[in-house]
């Protein structure tokens, strides 16, 4: 591997939740504790796509809260172009870009208002701030609903509206969980679009998924983890074999003792 | 702008401005509290108005000292009874007026009759007889007696030829008002266990709904992942919900003030004016400095146990125990009389009342306000440390 240039990497983390009574009942499961992320280790590299594919409940979400510092790993850490998530987290949250469904807009602000509180939050010199707006705005046809409260807007706008507050800083590595998830074709279109030209503008981008064509359609490299843990990681050539990506995927999940019912 | 607090106060504005903006939350919080609390002050005033207010035939109490015949004719016309008074009795009849037992007292030099006469045969060196009039202004009967008896001297004044009396000339105190009198002693008594009261409930809906309303909805997580930094956001969350409260109080209070003429027969701004008179800068400016240092405190406490709940729901059932506890202690620190020992002004809200007790009564005891104070502050910055610790908790983002 190319060593000392990874934007990112990720070293044996682990993560497990204590599962409260109510949680246990609807899982139908006795377990207390759920092992969500176990030992994953993998790198990202500059002005590259990477996706984490697996499927539901693998870790993807707890794997990228803890790249954004909204969790913290029982062990295991995580580097920023070098830095520590864990120990300097500010620098993190400084450096990346988090978009997932799971940030929600107060609804009862307008996406300029919040804008421009996101911006403020970020110490963006104001005319910066400006300049971006009508840009990003403009991008994704939020301008004609710049002023209408969030609680009105149609959730393919909210969606729009979230992605767009969480880059008001224009990171250089952007975190992107379930990119298209709950989009009509037309906004997922415009996302993964969006995600092209950043990454032609030299942006990272780490993502989590479990559609192949997204994977397929937009990343370089790919992890595909199972109940925590990564099973494979490489380009997605190295990955393919010149076999599809799903028949791949299944192949592998066979491999790791899972069933298809 | 100052990049360093540019969180805080982007924080600040934003809760303000989602508090002000909404019609909802501004009627709930800061009208309604005070016509609430007008409306039922005013009603149990009006059903108690027998006791206390003045009805129109009411005959006040004058006491006249050496009482010249003109000015006993001239009452007796305008139907003024007027009791005679002996000299030695004056300080007996001025603390019946302090008390509120007696109205008036006039005090007439003696031959007051003979001396004014002879003003017109006078002439250098005639010194004007001074008619003395004591009264007590934060009673409603004895100002009115006060009108009504000064206008009838002066009237009798202007009818003759030449000024040749004063009415209440000098220093001496004529307005005989204490302390102890009703105004003061309601402000002194009630009053510091309602401004605590007040402090807490203006706050808690919206505290309760700042944070953890924040957290079920999800949109704290929003601002975590952002740069800004855990202490900015509790500092935020706490002056802006002390901002909020503190205008409640003050409507509850207004309230307050606006029911006063039915509950006690006296008007509002008669109390409002007795109680500029009563006190002075060194009386508000601890009050002031206790109120702020309270209101910190209280919202600080609510803060945490909002971020502490995970919904709204929760949090409201939390800070039931809260309040009352609260108020428990309030309600100790006001019968425990004034004078506690300064380790007692440690403890949070007893400390408040007992403070208040004192800048209302005049017996400040510095060292304890001081205790207050530090004491109120110093907990409102442990409480901003743990709050600031739970926002660097992963149970405040995703705890369900
Ligand atoms: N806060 C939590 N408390 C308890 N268990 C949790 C918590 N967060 C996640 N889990 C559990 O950890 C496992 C991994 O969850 P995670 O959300 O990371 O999976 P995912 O790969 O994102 O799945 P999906 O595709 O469904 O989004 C799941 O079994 C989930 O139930
Ligand atoms: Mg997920």
């Amino acid at each position: 591997m190319n060593d000392g240039n990874e934007i990112l990497r990720v070293e044996g983390l682990s993560k497990t939740f204590k599962l409260s009574k109510k949680q246990q009942r609807i899982e139908r499961t006795s377990q207390t504790t759920r092992v969500a992320v176990n030992d994953l280790s993998f790198c990202a590299y500059p002005g590259e796509i990477f996706g984490l594919l697996g499927p539901n409940g693998a870790g993807k979400t707890t794997t990228l809260r803890i790249l954004a510092t909204l969790i913290k790993p029982d062990c295991g850490d995580a580097f920023i172009e070098g830095t520590s998530v864990i120990r300097d987290p500010e620098y993190t949250r400084s450096r990346i870009g988090f978009l997932t469904s799971d940030l929600r807009m107060e609804d009862f602000f307008t996406p300029d208002y919040l804008f421009d509180f996101f911006s403020t939050l970020r110490k963006i010199d104001p005319a910066v701030a400006a300049g971006r707006k009508e840009l990003l705005f403009c991008r994704f046809g939020i301008n004609e609903f710049a002023q209408v409260k969030i609680k009105n807007l149609s959730s393919g706008m909210k969606q729009k509206a979230s992605l767009v507050l969480s880059i008001v800083h224009d990171p250089d590595i952007i975190i992107f969980d379930e990119p298209t998830n709950g989009l009509d074709v037309i906004t997922a279109k415009l996302v993964t679009d969006y995600l092209e030209e950043l990454r032609a503008a030299g942006k990272s981008i780490v993502l989590s998924t479990h559609i192949f064509s997204l994977v397929e359609r937009l990343c370089d490299r790919v992890g595909i983890i199972f109940e925590g843990q990564m099973v494979a990681c490489d380009t997605l050539e190295n990955i393919c074999e010149g076999s599809s990506l799903e028949d791949r995927f299944f192949e592998l999940y066979r491999q790791a003792g899972g069933e298809v019912a | 702008m100052n990049h360093r607090k540019s969180g805080f106060y982007a924080i600040l504005k934003k809760e303000l401005y989602r508090f002000f903006t909404d019609k909802r939350t501004v009627v709930t919080t800061i009208i309604l509290p005070g016509l609430m609390i007008f409306i039922i002050y005013s009603f149990i005033g009006s059903a108690m108005q027998g006791f206390f207010s003045v009805s129109g035939d009411y005959a006040p109490t004058i006491s006249a000292v050496n009482l010249p015949d003109s000015i006993e004719a001239i009452g007796q016309a305008a139907g003024l009874q007027t009791y005679a008074a002996s000299e030695e009795s004056i300080e007996q009849v001025k603390q019946q007026i302090t008390n509120g037992e007696a109205d008036l007292l006039v005090v007439f030099p003696k031959d007051f009759d003979r001396t004014i006469a002879a003003r017109e045969s006078a002439s250098v060196g005639y010194a004007p007889p001074n008619v003395q009039i004591y009264y007590n202004s934060t009673s409603s009967e004895s100002n009115t007696a006060y009108g009504v008896f000064s206008g009838m001297l002066n009237a009798y004044l202007s009818s003759l030829d030449t000024p040749s009396f004063v009415i209440n000339q000098g220093s001496a105190a004529y307005d005989l008002v204490s302390e102890e009198n009703a105004t003061g002693f309601m402000l002194s008594s009630i009053l510091p266990l309602l401004i605590l009261i007040f402090l807490f409930t203006g706050g808690v809906g919206v505290g309760l709904e700042s944070i953890a309303g924040e957290k079920e909805r999800g949109t704290i997580a929003t601002l975590l992942v952002t740069t800004l930094k855990r202490q900015e956001l509790a500092l935020g969350k706490v002056v802006s919900l002390s901002c909020i409260a503190l205008l409640a109080a003050l409507s509850s209070f207004v309230g307050v003030l606006l029911s006063i003429p039915s509950l006690l027969g006296a008007s509002g701004s008669e109390i409002a004016g007795t109680a500029a008179t009563l006190y002075g800068v060194s009386e508000y400016l601890p009050l002031l400095a206790v109120i702020l240092s309270t209101c910190l405190l209280f919202a600080s406490l609510i803060s945490i146990l909002s971020a502490f709940a995970k919904s709204v729901r929760e949090a409201s059932t939390l800070v039931l125990p809260l309040m009352i506890l609260i108020m428990l202690v309030a309600v100790v620190g006001m019968f425990q009389g004034a004078q506690s020992g300064p380790l007692f002004f440690l403890i949070p809200a007893y400390n408040s009342v007992q403070s208040m007790v004192a800048i209302f009564s005049y017996s400040i005891v510095p060292l304890n306000l001081v205790i207050t104070i530090i004491s109120n502050l110093v907990l409102t910055g442990f409480c901003i440390f743990v709050l600031t610790r739970m926002f660097n908790s992963e149970r405040i983002i995703f705890s369900h």
